[in-house]
Order: C-alpha cells, then sequence, then structure tokens
C-alpha cells in the first residue's frame, strides 16, 4: 500500500448536456517522501487533481487515501501552496505564518510557537522581511511566505500548484534551488504541478503527465533516475537529461492545442523511456 | 588657513539645510493623502514653494488646487449676493452672504453672551450657598442646574451626538446581519426582500411609528437621553443601517476564495474564519458602507429633529421658521452652511478612517 493512492478518482462539472468532466479515473500511488510533478497543458486537470488531494474538492468517483485512510476533507497534514500566494494581505509574514502555527499547534506553549514561526521564516530566508506586509514584497518573497506558511503546518504532504508561474526566470530558478534544498532537509512528500519541463526534470522522483482535459487522465508517467543534490549546471552535463527532456517534450507535441493523438504514438513516446538508461550518452544526440 | 574652515563649515550648514528640507520633504509626502482628503491639499504646493522646489510646477498645481477652487466659491456668493435681494418674502428680501455672516456673528455672540449667563449663574449659586454654609444652615443649601435655552453651539452639540447614537446603533445592528447575509445563502434569501423594501422608506414615514414605539417602551426617560433625542436617533438608525448592511455583505460575499481555502485547510473554526479572515478581508467595502451610512444618517437627522423636536439643528431651522423674524432666513442659511459643512468633515473623517483600514489588495 502506497502512502498516497488514488484509485480511479473522476470529477466533473456541471448538469446534463452542460456537463464537462474534468478528471477521468485517475490512478496514483505516490510514495513517502516522494517529489512528484504532474505535468500537462491547461484544462487537463491538474488544478483539479491537487484540490481533490488536498480534500478541496469532493471526487464524483474513486477515493483517494492517505496512509490507507479516505480522506474526507481539507485538513493542515496536508500542506497547500496556492498559485496566486493566497496570502492575507492585512498581515504581516510572521503574521500568516503565525496563523496557521497557531491554529496547528496550538497546544503549545507562546515561546515555543513563536520559535517554530522564526524557524520557517528562516527556513525560506526572510528573517528581514517578517514585519513586512504581502504588498510589500516582491513575487518571489510572496510565493516563499506560502511556502513557510505551507510548512509551518508540518504537512505530510506538500501539495503544490503552479508555484512558481508566475515569477521570473531568474527568480524562478533560484526559488526551485530552495525548494530541492527544503525537500532534502525535511523530507516531506511533494506533488507540485508545474508547466516548466526543466523544473520538472531538476525536482522530480517522478513527473506525471497529463492527457487533455476534458475527461483527462494520466497519459504517462516517467521515473527520473538523476543523481542528487542536481543542479541546473549538472543535469546539462548529464548524459541522460536530454532524453528525459525529449520525453517529455514529445509527450507535450503530441498534446498541443487540444489534439488526441492515437495510442500507438504514446506508445512510441513510453517506448523511449525503456530504451534510454543502459546506455548512458547515446540518446542524447 | 581661516578661507578653507570658513568653506568647510558652511559646508556643513548646507548639509544640515539640506538633511531638514528632506526631513520636511518626507512628511509632507506622508501627511499629503492625509490633507488631501481634509481640501487642505493646496497646502502642498505652497510648501514645497517655499522649499524652492519646481516654482513652475509648484504653481501650476496651486492655481489647480487653490485658486480654481476659490474661484468657484466667489462666483457663488457673487450670484447669491445679486440674485439674492431681487427676491423680496414675507420676511423681507432673501439674505445676501453678508447678511448670513452677521448672523452667524451674532449666533456666536449670543452663545457667549449665554455662556456668561450661565457662569454668573453658578457663581451667584456658590456664593448663596457658602454663605449659608457659613451661617450654619447648611439644610438649606440647594443646587440647581442652569436652565437657560440652548445656544446655536449645543444645538450643533445636540445633532452630533444624535447622529453619533443613530449611527452607533445602525452599525451594531447592520455590520453583523451582513455579516450573515455575506456568509449564508439562507441569511441572505431570508433577508433581501426585507432589505429591498424598507430601504427606500423615508425617515418621515417611519417617525410617528417611532414616535410611538419609543414612547410606550421608554416611558421614563433620563436626563441624559431626552425621549425626542432618543426618537431622532431611532430614525438616523432606520435609515441610514441600509448602506451598511448591503455592502458588509457584499464586502463578506466577494472574499478571495483561495484565502477562505486556506482557512479550510487550517481547518479554522467558524470563529476564528470570521475574525481572522472574514473581517478583514471585508473592511474596506464595510467602511465604504459606513461612510455612505453617516451621510444618509447626516441628511435624515434634521427632518427627524424638526419632527421630533430635539434641540439640535433641526430644531434650529424649524424653529426659526416659525418665528419668522426679519432675521430668520439669515439664520437658516447659516444653519444650512453648517450642516452642509459638518457634513463634509464627517465625510473626511470617515474617509481618513477608512483608508487607515485598508489593505493594500496587492497580493
Amino acid at each position: 500500500m502506497a502512502f498516497l493512492e488514488l484509485n480511479g478518482v473522476a470529477k466533473g462539472y456541471g448538469e446534463g448536456a452542460e456537463r464537462t468532466e474534468v478528471l477521468a479515473d485517475v490512478d496514483l500511488h505516490v510514495e513517502e517522501g516522494e517529489f512528484l510533478c504532474i505535468v500537462g497543458f491547461s484544462g487537463s486537470g491538474k488544478t483539479t487533481l491537487v484540490s481533490t488531494i488536498a480534500g478541496l474538492i469532493q471526487p464524483d468517483r474513486g477515493e483517494v487515501l492517505l496512509n490507507g485512510k479516505p480522506i474526507q476533507g481539507p485538513g493542515p497534514d496536508r500542506g497547500v501552496v496556492f498559485q496566486n500566494y493566497s496570502l492575507m494581505p492585512w498581515m504581516t509574514v510572521a503574521g500568516n505564518i503565525n496563523l496557521a502555527v497557531d491554529q496547528v499547534f496550538g497546544k503549545e506553549p507562546r515561546k515555543a510557537r513563536h520559535e517554530r514561526v522564526a524557524r520557517y521564516i528562516e527556513m525560506v530566508g526572510l528573517s528581514h522581511a517578517a514585519d513586512r506586509l504581502p504588498s510589500e514584497l516582491s513575487g518571489g518573497m510572496r510565493q516563499r511566505v506560502a511556502v513557510a506558511r505551507a510548512l509551518a503546518m508540518s504537512p505530510e504532504i506538500l501539495l503544490l500548484d503552479e508555484p512558481l508561474s508566475a515569477l521570473d526566470a531568474l527568480t524562478r530558478a533560484k526559488l526551485q534551488g530552495e525548494i530541492a534544498r527544503i525537500w532534502e532537509q525535511e523530507q516531506r512528500t511533494v506533488v507540485m504541478i508545474t508547466n516548466d519541463v526543466d523544473e520538472a526534470i531538476l525536482l522530480a522522483d517522478r513527473c506525471v503527465m497529463m492527457t487533455n482535459g476534458p475527461a483527462a487522465r494520466i497519459g504517462n508517467v516517467m521515473e527520473v533516475n538523476l543523481p542528487r543534490p542536481r543542479t541546473r549546471k549538472a543535469l546539462l552535463e548529464h548524459p541522460d537529461y536530454y532524453a528525459y527532456r525529449q520525453e517529455l517534450l514529445d509527450f507535450l507535441e503530441a498534446y498541443e492545442g487540444g489534439a488526441n493523438p492515437d495510442p500507438a504514438v504514446l506508445e512510441g513516446i513510453k517506448h523511449k523511456n525503456q530504451r534510454r538508461s543502459p546506455a548512458p550518452g547515446c540518446e542524447a544526440a | 588657513m581661516t578661507a578653507p574652515t570658513g568653506v568647510i563649515a558652511s559646508k556643513e550648514a548646507a548639509d544640515k539645510g539640506q538633511a531638514r528640507r528632506e526631513r520636511l520633504y518626507s512628511v509632507l509626502i506622508k501627511t499629503q493623502g492625509t490633507l488631501g482628503a481634509f481640501g487642505l491639499g493646496f497646502l502642498v504646493p505652497v510648501v514645497k514653494l517655499c522649499l524652492g522646489d519646481t516654482p513652475k510646477h509648484q504653481l501650476h498645481e496651486l492655481k489647480q488646487q487653490l485658486l480654481v477652487p476659490l474661484l468657484g466659491i466667489v462666483a457663488f456668493l457673487a450670484a447669491w449676493a445679486y440674485l439674492a435681494p431681487q427676491v423680496q418674502t414675507s420676511l423681507g428680501a432673501i439674505p445676501g452672504p453678508m447678511q448670513v455672516l452677521e448672523q452667524a456673528g451674532n449666533l456666536w455672540d449670543d452663545h457667549l453672551a449665554a455662556r456668561d449667563k450661565e457662569a454668573a449663574f453658578y457663581e451667584r449659586q456658590e456664593e448663596r450657598n457658602a454663605k449659608l454654609i457659613a451661617a450654619g444652615q447648611e439644610d438649606r443649601v440647594k443646587v440647581r442646574d442652569y436652565t437657560g435655552s440652548p445656544t446655536y453651539l449645543d444645538q450643533i452639540v445636540t445633532s452630533l451626538k444624535t447622529v453619533a447614537l443613530g449611527f452607533i446603533i445602525a452599525t451594531i445592528v447592520a455590520v453583523p446581519l451582513g455579516i450573515a447575509c455575506g456568509l449564508s445563502r439562507v441569511a441572505n434569501g431570508a433577508l433581501n426582500p426585507l432589505i429591498q423594501i424598507f430601504k427606500p422608506v423615508s425617515p418621515l414615514a417611519w417617525l410617528p411609528i417611532v414616535t410611538m414605539i419609543v414612547s410606550a417602551v421608554y416611558a421614563d426617560p433620563s436626563e441624559a437621553l431626552p425621549k425626542s433625542l432618543l426618537i431622532s436617533s431611532v430614525t438616523v438608525t432606520l435609515c441610514s443601517l441600509w448602506p451598511t448592511l448591503i455592502n458588509t455583505a457584499l464586502g463578506v460575499a466577494s472574499i478571495d476564495k483561495d484565502l477562505l481555502n486556506v482557512g479550510r485547510v487550517l481547518q479554522l473554526p467558524t470563529w476564528r474564519t470570521i475574525t481572522k479572515l472574514v473581517l478583514p478581508s471585508s473592511l474596506p467595502l464595510i467602511f465604504t458602507g459606513l461612510r455612505l451610512s453617516l451621510g444618509v444618517g447626516w441628511m435624515v437627522l434634521i427632518a427627524a429633529e424638526m419632527l421630533a423636536q430635539n434641540p439640535g439643528l433641526g430644531k434650529f431651522v424649524w424653529d426659526e421658521f416659525q418665528n419668522g423674524s426679519s432675521q430668520s432666513l439669515a439664520k437658516i442659511m447659516v444653519a444650512v452652511l453648517t450642516i452642509g459643512i459638518i457634513g463634509f468633515l464627517l465625510d473626511r473623517l470617515m474617509f481618513a478612517l477608512q483608508s487607515a483600514c485598508t489593505f493594500s489588495t496587492n497580493r
């Protein structure tokens, strides 16, 4: 039994002729401590999938099990970082994190809670900005606060919904490094949505590729067996890197513009996966 | 050797001057918004001009912020002064600006005279009582309150008290109801028709009902809260309730769903969700509602006071109208201007409060 299990999860919106199925039959097993990336075009139900794991959305069919127990609703054991940060604009950085800590660790003495808040602010490198309001922070800093707030709940799983997509390339690269460092340090299970192929390869143990909606499914799963800790530069030099990249890009290309490729093409893309690893270097060309 | 030290000294002085100027600037920029809110925005270019900052631009700003409004006021006064004497009423010609100014002065003098009289009354009373105590007749010591008629300033204070009471009651009722409406579709569905029906009702229609109910329920009035004041206040409440209620409901209903999702992930209990998420996020719209409510309340107050005979500005206007002396129209015009200026100041006060309590929407 896996740590997190999705069995036949389906979700749709609307009624009658208006109804659109967003997710159709998603089966997914995530191991404890794994870093999982979900890749797909917009409209492929990535956010719906993560919201279902978070418990913010109830699936129409199927079940989501965490540690073998079905998920009933949202809870602090599944920390969520939303795409648009979702910080309380009237609270300072410390206040935002404090809200989470007070709620989850309300039984701890005040001093311990203070230390907890300070520790997570330090972890994301914002000690100097603890008393600032979100409106006084840059996008990257806000996203760090959101990550710190989610981590401060001590969740069993961290769910990241395109956390870096609103940031510029440089800030993005920096935060990718920080997320990797925090993940290695905290040893938590992470499920992260991304639309960036390189980001997925840099961070993930496994990449899950979603087919196009409506009725999106998991189209392909790719294990990323690259040595850690990974850096951008080291990846570029790694012989397997381009093969991983190729598989992701081929998949996305096959689905570009809402296309629905036939199964043979998909098999071809998956096939590449099997040809890769034993012969280092030859795929790169 | 003296020359260089002199240069250094003058340079130090210049640095000091520079630092002081920069400090003044930062204060100026900080207070800019507040000054503008109170209609004193023209002070900014004046100060900048004194500091010798881009004179041409500042003079243009000054023209825009001070000269143009002044021109408007002067044109209005001129038209008033020219047109007013041409209409003859049963109380004589309609007073122009000068007569109104004169009556304003008279009202101020009356106020001072009444205060002197009051002071003299208490002095006499104290003297008499002291004498009685000295004579050992302490049982005959009496302390009476002065019972002169209220002056114009007293009436302004009464009006402010009345509108404040009405506004506070309205806020206490409207904000929780608005939160309930915004949070629950059931509450909204139940209250919405009532809001739509009662919102357009005029204070003049409420007043008889309020009078009867207050008279029945509030049987023995205390000195601090006379019946007429309560009647006026409740009428103000009934009319100024709605903007706060509607805006609070709107503010609560339009809270960012993602912020609520954060609350759900944290499993915040309902009460904490309201205090930590819902209230702060709807505060800007609540204040918009409060500002509108206070404006409506102040407008309604005058009518309510006229009919309820609450000794405020409304009663003043009514009494002067009934009085019908040659000065009455000018005094009523003083009251009209007073009402307008106080209304403006109240609005600015709420605006300042609103901007102090509003966070930047930028997340």
